[in-house]
């Protein structure tokens, strides 16, 4: 435990210029440097040009971020927290920030893909109407997009790195309000894409209030918002206990909302399903990452002597979303619906990797973190892929016979589906290995079973899924496919990952494993 | 030493993706593409056979190499007797299945009047993709890698059967699929508890380091209960593949609906890793739990033998009937197993491989049936004999076969399964006999009602076999006969690796008793 930076009431006038560790706070402040950045162009450069400017210079700022994070990574100098311990910039942090930079580069290809109509010109312009027409034809294009994604990267980015409740939050709100406007931003079925917006803002809104009163409670317990601070505390058994596991209980709603763990799962489908189709796969990689990271940190740091009174609570939620997110999947009928259960049901995966608080257990959940990511977004660029007249086909019965129509687009997406159904030779079952090892190392064992028994029903809506699109017959207005190369690069690039980790996932095990080797910085 | 099994495995697979990179029209290419690898996959297996040194150490043709490090999984393979000669058992129907289905897959259609085309390369892409798979569940030697294949296998057997399967096609693929992903999603848990007890320190009982391999797992002491529990894992996913009654009802469903060539895969090979893997792993890796369960199996495939015998006697349908024969069969391989005596596992090893070759037969020849008439239900047939004297000759040697005539091939497995049974439990015994005059029953009336009496009008344009499907299906009934009249080879490769078998369960011969000298007296004139 460090004993450092203490929470001072200073007199003015000592007030000293805090120590930031620039080198390795840079990935993030890159982020939000060419962030603000797109700000300015946004407000200095003409309309016509604003597109052409954004896509580059965002692309620029996460690779760069990422080059920076390789950098850090690769220096294997012992990593500690930085700005006076509100951020930990550790193993961990770096590669969940890796995981999010990357994500999030592939999710940029399917938004930044205009061919796909995803994005309404005119917030409140409806589809087919002159004011859209005219807004088309005046170049108007929702180019804040970039910007504000790159801002939600970067509350991401911090979400993960940060050391302190306080500092949580802000990332927490940093993160989360960019990506309640960029929702509400769909072309086609406008109603629900404002639905989704409006709900998931009002929702998020109640979580983070949740968040911070438990942050309050916390520090009324501990008498400080850093995470090892309440750790100490918390093995000092000081203060009053009631402070305590009620802090525990309203931070880990907070927490848990952000995960879409059941009891907490109610915006999931509405907003995956309204956001447009490339949102929705940022939010169902990148925010996945980032709220499982701020998880891991808060149990694995500050809570890690409570282990026994969180434990059964969190055994409760993992089972609980398993099931329900798997049960309730069995009767949806739109995919992105479908999509936003199946991806509740892996959050459930995701906390058993988190319960099992073991080195094990954090490699394994930051490994099926990497794997799963890129296996969503390859699906959800599918489905952007799959359109008919009103846009993208998203109702099942409409992919009937598809496997006819275009094998190759119907064959990947069934092999995404099979890796979300954990079969082997995915990416989805080296995942799943992982996290259940763990969970039957740490003595779980009942966990994995209802893990187990949850996959073999996610699977029967998968199968589903792949009977109508293979063993249907085709419908005679059936939707078409539409094959633009920044959306078939993203497909291509999940596909592939998919495969290696499923069949030689020996590296990525290793670096997770070397990521995980010394837990997280104090 | 030449990598023999990566080799067998790898062949297939990378046919199946050049199959795949054909272009679209070339259908005709494609059929001679896979008969010519599984031609070639079969060659090599059999020259492989003949270097297997029947005498030498337990797995030969062994590699070992580094998977995934971090699980501690090796790439194992290797092959005992038991491996080998169900190896030998896929490699030889394959190509012979490629044959039968010549034009299977262009025709089969499913409910509508007139079924859309469907894609011949798909159709024996898949068949190679499977083949692979089947080489490699029997040639691992490592735990985790079996199971990889183990279900990996089932998502081409899936397409195949939702693809270019009968009407119920669809309902038929995903409750084959549901119900075999269940069972091996419960062995699942069982293979990763197996990572925490192995990585153990060895005074604990475990291996001091994280590991899948057979040879390594073979030493693990597990505690009673844990082993019963990871018993029932590896035991349930084996039991639904198998399947054992009361886990059978996929079985008739897939089998029915699926092409016959595919169905001679599913219930000629596929079945029989259920049953390899009772053999290897629940036997070997749970010795204790194994001996625990002994009665519970016992009754379950006595059972398995009356009920599927009684049931395929009331079907109409012909691949169904051959289902319900089979889960009848099945229960004598169990039987075997679990009677825990050197010749009963022996017979249920052989017995795997005639019920491979002899429902293989089976399957294929209905196939040809069908394929004429249109139609599945034995109603729909009489007097063929007349019109297709070969057609129905094949029939013929193929169902005695299957009701055991001595001098076919299952006669043998089946009387030595019976008489290693009897040596250590009288009453499954007694009561399985039964199951061979049922065998009888369902057999000698599904021909009598098909072949025999007054020619059918709808059949009496039926054509005889042609060159091609006489090719496909003569070798399997020369191994028929072959294997009733000669068996020793193929036991002699067996008994070897059954002997290791019954040493880990701690189970020795019981010494033969008057009543049993007679009878082995008897057997061998």
């Amino acid at each position: 435990m460090t004993g450092s930076a203490v929470l001072n009431t200073v007199a003015i006038g000592d007030i000293q210029a805090p120590h930031l560790e620039y080198g390795q706070l840079g990935p993030m402040l890159l982020v939000f440097g060419v962030a603000v950045l797109g700000v300015l162009v946004e407000a200095l450069v003409g309309r016509g040009w604003r597109q052409f400017i954004q896509v580059p210079l965002t692309f620029a700022g996460l690779a760069g971020a990422f080059v920076w994070i390789l950098v850090l990574g690769v220096k294997d100098k012992p990593l500690h927290v930085a700005a006076e311990g509100a951020v930990g910039v550790d193993a961990p942090t770096l590669f969940l920030q890796g995981t999010i930079l990357v994500l999030a580069l592939v999710s940029l290809l399917l938004i930044a893909d205009r061919q796909n109509g995803a994005f309404t010109p005119q917030a409140s312009a409806l589809p087919g109407s002159d004011a859209e027409r005219e807004g088309i034809a005046s170049g108007t294009v929702q180019s804040e997009l970039y910007p504000l994604m790159l801002f939600a990267v970067g509350g991401m980015m911090l979400f993960t790195a940060a050391n302190d409740l306080l500092t949580m939050f802000v990332a927490l709100e940093v993160m989360s309000l960019p990506l309640y406007i960029m929702c509400g931003l769909a072309r086609r079925r406008r109603l629900l894409s404002q639905e989704a917006a409006v709900k998931y803002f009002l929702l998020g809104a109640f979580s983070s209030a949740f968040f911070l009163y438990g942050t309050a409670l916390l520090y009324g317990y501990a008498g400080s918002v850093r995470l090892s601070d309440i750790a100490t505390a918390t093995g000092n058994n000081a203060g009053s206990e009631p402070l305590l596991l009620a802090g525990i209980a309203l931070l880990s709603v907070g927490l848990l909302f952000k995960l879409g763990a059941v009891p907490f799962q109610a915006w999931k489908p509405d907003v995956y399903q309204g956001a447009p189709t490339p949102v929705t796969a940022l939010m169902a990689s990148c925010t996945l990452v980032a709220a499982v990271g701020a998880t891991l940190r808060v149990f694995y740091v500050a809570l890690e002597n409570m282990s026994w009174d969180w434990r059964p609570m969190m055994w409760g939620v993992a089972i609980l979303t398993m099931l329900v997110g798997a049960i309730i999947a069995i009767t949806q009928t739109d995919l992105k619906r479908m999509l936003a259960y199946s991806s509740i049901a892996h959050a459930g995966f995701l906390l058993t990797g988190v319960i099992a608080t073991s080195q094990a257990g954090l490699s394994g959940t930051l490994f099926y973190l990497a794997a799963y990511g890129f296996t969503t977004i390859g699906a959800f660029a599918v489905i952007t892929m799959v359109r008919d007249a009103g846009g993208e086909a998203g109702h099942l019965s409409r992919w009937a016979g598809l496997g006819k129509r275009s094998p190759v687009v119907a064959g990947v997406f069934a092999f995404f589906l099979l890796a979300f159904a954990g079969i082997p030779l995915t990416s989805g079952f080296t995942g799943k290995f992982a996290v259940f090892k763990a969970a039957i190392d740490g003595g779980a064992t009942p966990l994995v079973v209802v893990g187990v028994i949850s996959s073999a029903i996610a699977a029967f809506f998968y199968l589903r899924v792949i009977v109508v699109m293979f063993f249907s017959e085709p419908a005679a207005d059936g939707p078409a496919v539409v094959t633009t190369i920044p959306t078939a690069a993203a497909v291509a690039l999940g596909a592939t990952v998919t495969v290696v980790l499923g069949v030689l996932p020996q590296p990525m095990l290793d670096v997770a494993g070397q990521a995980a080797s010394h837990l997280f910085v104090r | 030493m030449f990598p023999w099994l990566s080799v067998l495995i790898a062949l297939p697979a990378v046919g199946a993706f050049g199959v795949t990179l054909l272009p679209k029209g070339a259908d005709e290419l494609a059929k001679r593409f896979a008969l010519a690898v599984s031609t070639l996959v079969a060659v090599l297996t059999v020259v492989m056979a003949f270097q297997f040194k029947t005498g030498g150490a337990r797995f030969q043709f062994t590699e070992s190499y580094w998977w995934i490090k971090a699980f501690g999984v090796h790439w194992a393979v290797g092959a005992d007797g038991v491996a080998l000669v169900l190896i030998l058992l896929s490699v030889i129907l394959v190509p012979l299945v490629v044959l039968a289905s010549w034009n299977d897959a262009e025709r089969s259609g499913g409910a509508s009047e007139n079924p859309p085309k469907r894609s011949v390369k798909i159709y024996f892409a898949l068949i190679l993709a499977l083949e692979a798979m089947m080489i490699g569940v029997f040639a691992s030697t490592d735990v985790f890698m079996f199971y990889v294949f183990f279900e990996a296998m089932l998502i081409p057997v899936y397409f195949i059967i939702g693809s270019y399967g009968g009407p119920q096609r669809s309902y038929a693929a995903v409750k084959f699929l549901l119900y075999s992903l269940a069972g091996g999603l419960l062995m699942l848990v069982a293979v990763i508890w197996l990572y925490p007890l192995s990585a153990r320190p060895v005074a604990a009982g475990g291996l001091g380091h994280p590991s899948f391999l057979f040879s390594e797992l073979t030493h693990l002491q597990i505690e009673p209960t844990t082993a019963k529990w990871l018993f029932m894992g590896f035991f349930i996913a084996f039991a639904i593949k198998a399947p054992l009654v009361p886990f059978h009802t996929w079985l008739p469903d897939a089998a029915g609906q699926a092409p016959a060539g595919a169905a001679v895969l599913i219930v000629g090979v596929l079945d029989k890793v259920g049953t390899y893997g009772m053999l290897r792993f629940c036997l070997e890796l749970f010795p204790g739990a194994a001996r625990w369960a002994t009665p519970l199996v016992l009754t379950l495939s006595v059972i398995g033998i009356v009920y599927g015998a009684i049931l395929a006697i009331g079907q109409v349908d012909l691949k169904r009937l051959i289902a319900y024969t089979s889960i009848s069969h099945f229960g004598f391989i169990t039987l075997g197993i679990f009677a825990m005596t050197s010749q009963a596992q022996a017979g249920a090893t052989l017995y795997m491989v005639n019920h491979g070759f002899s429902t293989g037969a089976l399957f294929i020849v209905a196939g040809f049936m069908i394929s004429r008439r249109g139609s599945a239900r034995i109603d729909a047939y009489g007097g063929v004999q007349k019109v297709a004297p070969l057609l129905a000759g094949t029939f013929l040697i193929a169902g005695l076969s299957g009701l055991s005539l001595p001098g076919l091939s299952s006669f043998v497995s089946e009387f030595l399964v019976l008489v290693g049974t009897f040596s250590r439990y009288r009453v499954p015994a007694v009561i399985a006999t039964v199951g061979m005059i049922l065998a009888a029953i369902y057999i000698l009336w599904m021909y009598q009602r098909t072949m025999n009496g007054p020619t059918a009008p709808a059949v009496s344009a039926m054509k005889d076999l042609s060159r091609r499907e006489v090719v496909a299906v003569v070798p399997i009934i020369a191994i028929i006969v072959a294997l009733g009249f000669f068996p020793k080879p193929i036991l002699d490769v067996i008994n070897p690796s059954v002997k290791q078998t019954l040493s880990r369960v701690h189970q020795v011969d019981p010494k033969p008793t008057v009543a049993d000298q007679l009878i082995k007296t008897g057997a061998r004139p």
